[in-house]
């Protein structure tokens, strides 16, 4: 490796890309070959450097300076101070303390980097940057000193769950397809990462793929499988990108291929790719779909442990719970299991979204209080906002309310309180939030992606989303709530797939902590948090407008009326609520009843 | 099949360079699948025909699986396609407005194609970039912090 005095990071994340850090990383570049620089200093992308909401950012190391919001003037100055005069520019550093930051308490960082401790840190397409740290030291371990029995007990002391969700120990479901019959067997990676507002694995395939290389080939070599799949979701080309890089990197050392490290053990890799079906992260259906086959599930049992891709024994795991694997091996399972709660280990990555002041990826051991994330670590709620709900475990997760917010997270304390883990997305939601809408807004996602192979999940789905909509038209009937719950309930008892039993949750939990609210759309024809078009009128307050009509000129049906400098007023029967007149007042004057 | 227009023929090259790339292999029929959605924007019958002749895989599973996928279009699509963001946290960040003024633009509804064959429309699950959502995909490029009122200057920029 040629050796540099510093290495400059630039975000490729597609947020800091859209503000330009591609043609930022060109003119850096360009301006270190000026200063003759181009043999100390090494360019190159990486991505989740920071939280991208202040982009372009790049971080320099050694130092680990962070900067943000770069723009194309500055890289001369840039170049200039701090790598010619060596003095960091500190005015464009990122702050140290997060801004905005407010009540409870001072904010302190919780996170335990494990899954992404090198995600923004090393180049994640130059495999010798992995070797630096650690890489494939935890496989070379393994294959020279450890039986597959001895890597399975390992796995299971650790107590390390499935990372998709279900919370399966990853020891259990290893030992299971190591103890099935069959000449051939094989591994899978489900990266197929499709819960909205998840975007976990994204990062670590983007960030560190090597890692998860790794994990799985310690798991094919625990289990006993010579062949391995990445099933990667076509919405993140370059994952899919990176991961096919670092297994040809691997091939080119070795690592991969035949007769790995000459210990006799043999490992092909692959990666397939999805091409848009939410249900293809259900792991049967993910089988049908390497198979080049619809993506339908198949009732379990078998499990495909016993009988899965092309019907032979079959490992499946999420990227993270491979991710986690190299450092389970080296770095032993009782400091893994040292971490988080009595049966939860270890840390668990989320993707912060939603109505926090500090969205993005966070890594947090279990046990965790949500008052913790979404304070400590989001740095509160946005525009000084209240904290209504925090929405957890993706699409077929719940909504949980600000009783909950004391609740340590793990696998169960979070499936008593009505939600689930799932992958690990967390929206936090406002007091401007409307929870029937929200459960609409999951349902109608559910109902899209339902594959249609089963009738509750196909039609039940479709009948609930069908009374959520008359709810949320103001056309709720007495009786809607308990029909909901009825069709929940059987829903939840015959849908073959994980995906069809969890559709329901979403209306379930909202209806459980926020029954008062289906309530007033139905009987009082209210929308308490003012979302619901046909629930709400718009109207002028005479106290506040100065009559500068930019309202009327704005309105894109001519609904408001009034003279210059006299106060205007909305029609109601033409108003089609689009909330723009509210959007351009300067002077706060139009209301929401 | 009977293969007469040079639309047709160029049809046919195209299917067989897909399936020669992954070896003729039923298992491949995704890939297979998404190299001739890449080429021609959308997979056409009369490649579906060829396709189905040259893996041995009856024509009515090729449908099946072309049909099941979002990302695979069995009719021609605009020249650009939008996809824009369905997703939570898109939608608490207001999705829904920006998507209604993007529908008024284009005059077509979701999954519609505008009549000078210019636009289609779709909605995409989530595109994993939450964290400056609202967003869409125009084509390749991605646009996020999504306003309403941004939405003409940026159709605009395609030709």
């Amino acid at each position: 490796m040629a050796y540099f005095r510093s290495h400059i990071l630039v975000c490729n994340d597609p947020e800091c890309v859209e503000k330009g850090s591609m043609d930022l990383m060109a003119l850096l570049k360009k301006e270190i070959s000026a200063q003759g620089l181009e043999n100390e200093i090494q360019v190159f992308e990486t991505p989740r450097i920071g939280f991208c909401e202040q982009g372009p950012e790049i971080i320099v190391y050694p130092e680990g300076y962070h900067y943000i919001n770069l723009q194309k003037d500055d890289i001369p100055f840039l170049v200039e101070e701090q790598f010619i005069k060596g003095r960091p520019v500190e005015k464009w550093f990122a702050p140290k303390k997060p801004e905005g930051a407010q009540e409870l308490r001072e904010p302190t960082t919780k996170e335990v980097r494990v899954v992404l401790r090198n995600c923004g840190k090393i180049n994640p397409i130059n495999i010798e940057d992995y070797i630096a740290e650690d890489g494939y030291a935890a496989l070379a371990h393994v294959l020279s000193d450890q039986s597959p029995e001895d890597v399975i007990q390992i796995v299971k002391d650790s107590g390390l769950r499935g990372r998709g969700g279900a919370g399966f120990p990853t020891g259990l479901k290893w030992e299971f397809t190591r103890k099935s019959a069959g000449d051939q067997k094989y591994v899978v990676c489900n990266a197929d990462e499709g819960d909205p507002g998840a975007f976990m694995n994204r990062a670590v395939l983007e960030g560190d793929p090597h890692s998860v290389v790794e994990g799985m080939i310690i798991a094919a070599y625990a289990i006993g499988a010579n062949q391995g799949y990445i099933y990667c979701r076509a919405e993140y080309p370059i994952a899919v990108q990176t991961a096919k890089i670092a297994i040809t990197q691997a091939k080119n050392y070795g690592l991969l291929g035949d007769d790995i490290f000459g210990t006799g053990f043999s490992f092909e890799l692959e990666v397939r790719q999805g091409a848009g079906a939410f249900v293809c992260g259900e792991e049967t259906a993910l089988i049908a779909s390497i198979e080049g086959k619809r993506g339908e599930p198949r009732p379990r049992p078998p499990f495909p442990a016993v009988s899965g891709l092309f019907d032979k024994p079959t490992n499946i795991n999420n990227v993270e719970s491979y991710a986690n694997i190299p450092q389970i091996i080296l770095r032993g399972p009782e400091w893994y299991a040292s971490m988080g709660t009595e049966k939860s280990k270890g840390t668990k990555t989320f993707a912060l979204a939603g109505d926090v002041n500090k969205t993005g990826l966070i890594e947090v051991p279990f046990g965790i209080t949500i008052r913790e994330i979404v304070y400590d670590i989001g740095s509160g709620i946005k525009n000084n906002r209240q904290f209504k709900a925090i929405q957890t475990g993706g699409p077929m997760g719940g909504c949980l309310p600000i009783e909950y917010i004391d609740l340590p997270v793990d696998y169960e304390e979070l499936t008593k309180a009505g939600s689930i883990m799932g992958s690990g997305g967390m929206v936090v939601m406002d007091d401007e939030t409307c929870m029937v809408d929200i459960a609409r807004f999951f349902l109608e996602f559910i109902q899209d992606e339902s594959c249609g192979k089963c009738v509750p999940c196909r039609v039940g789905t479709k009948r609930m989303l069908e009374i959520l909509n008359r709810i949320c038209e103001g056309n709720g009937r007495d009786g809607d709530i308990e029909l909901l719950e009825n069709l929940s309930a059987e829903i939840i008892e015959d849908s073959l797939c994980g995906l069809g039993k969890g559709a329901p949750n979403p209306v379930v939990s909202t209806l459980r902590f926020f029954r008062e609210e289906y309530e007033a759309h139905i009987y009082n024809k209210e929308c308490p948090a003012k979302v619901c078009r046909a629930l709400i009128n718009y109207d002028i307050d005479p106290e506040n407008c100065v009559g500068c009509t930019l309202c009327a000129v704005n309105c894109p049906v001519d609904a408001i009326a009034g003279e210059r400098k006299n106060t205007h007023v909305i029609d109601p029967d033409i108003c089609i609520r689009c909330g723009i007149c509210k959007q351009v007042c300067n002077y706060d004057a139009v209301r929401v009843t | 099949m009977t293969v007469n227009t040079k639309q047709d023929r160029d049809f046919i090259k195209t299917a067989d360079e897909a399936v020669d790339m992954y070896h003729a292999k039923k298992e491949e029929l995704i890939p297979i699948l998404m190299k001739v959605n890449q080429d021609l924007g959308y997979i056409p019958k009369p490649v579906m025909e060829h396709i189905s002749s040259r893996l041995q895989v009856p024509q009515s599973h090729l449908y099946s699986v072309a049909t099941f996928y979002h990302m695979f279009f069995t009719e021609q699509t605009g020249r650009h396609v939008i996809k824009f963001c369905e997703s939570a946290p898109c939608h608490v960040a207001g999705g829904r407005e920006v998507f209604d003024a993007l529908q008024e633009d284009l005059g077509i509804s979701p999954g519609g194609t505008s009549d000078d064959g210019k636009w289609t429309l779709m909605t995409t699950s989530c595109l994993g970039v939450c964290a400056v959502g609202p967003v869409m995909m125009v084509d390749d490029d991605i646009y996020g912090n999504l306003t309403p009122d941004q939405i003409p200057d940026i159709l605009a920029k395609y030709e």
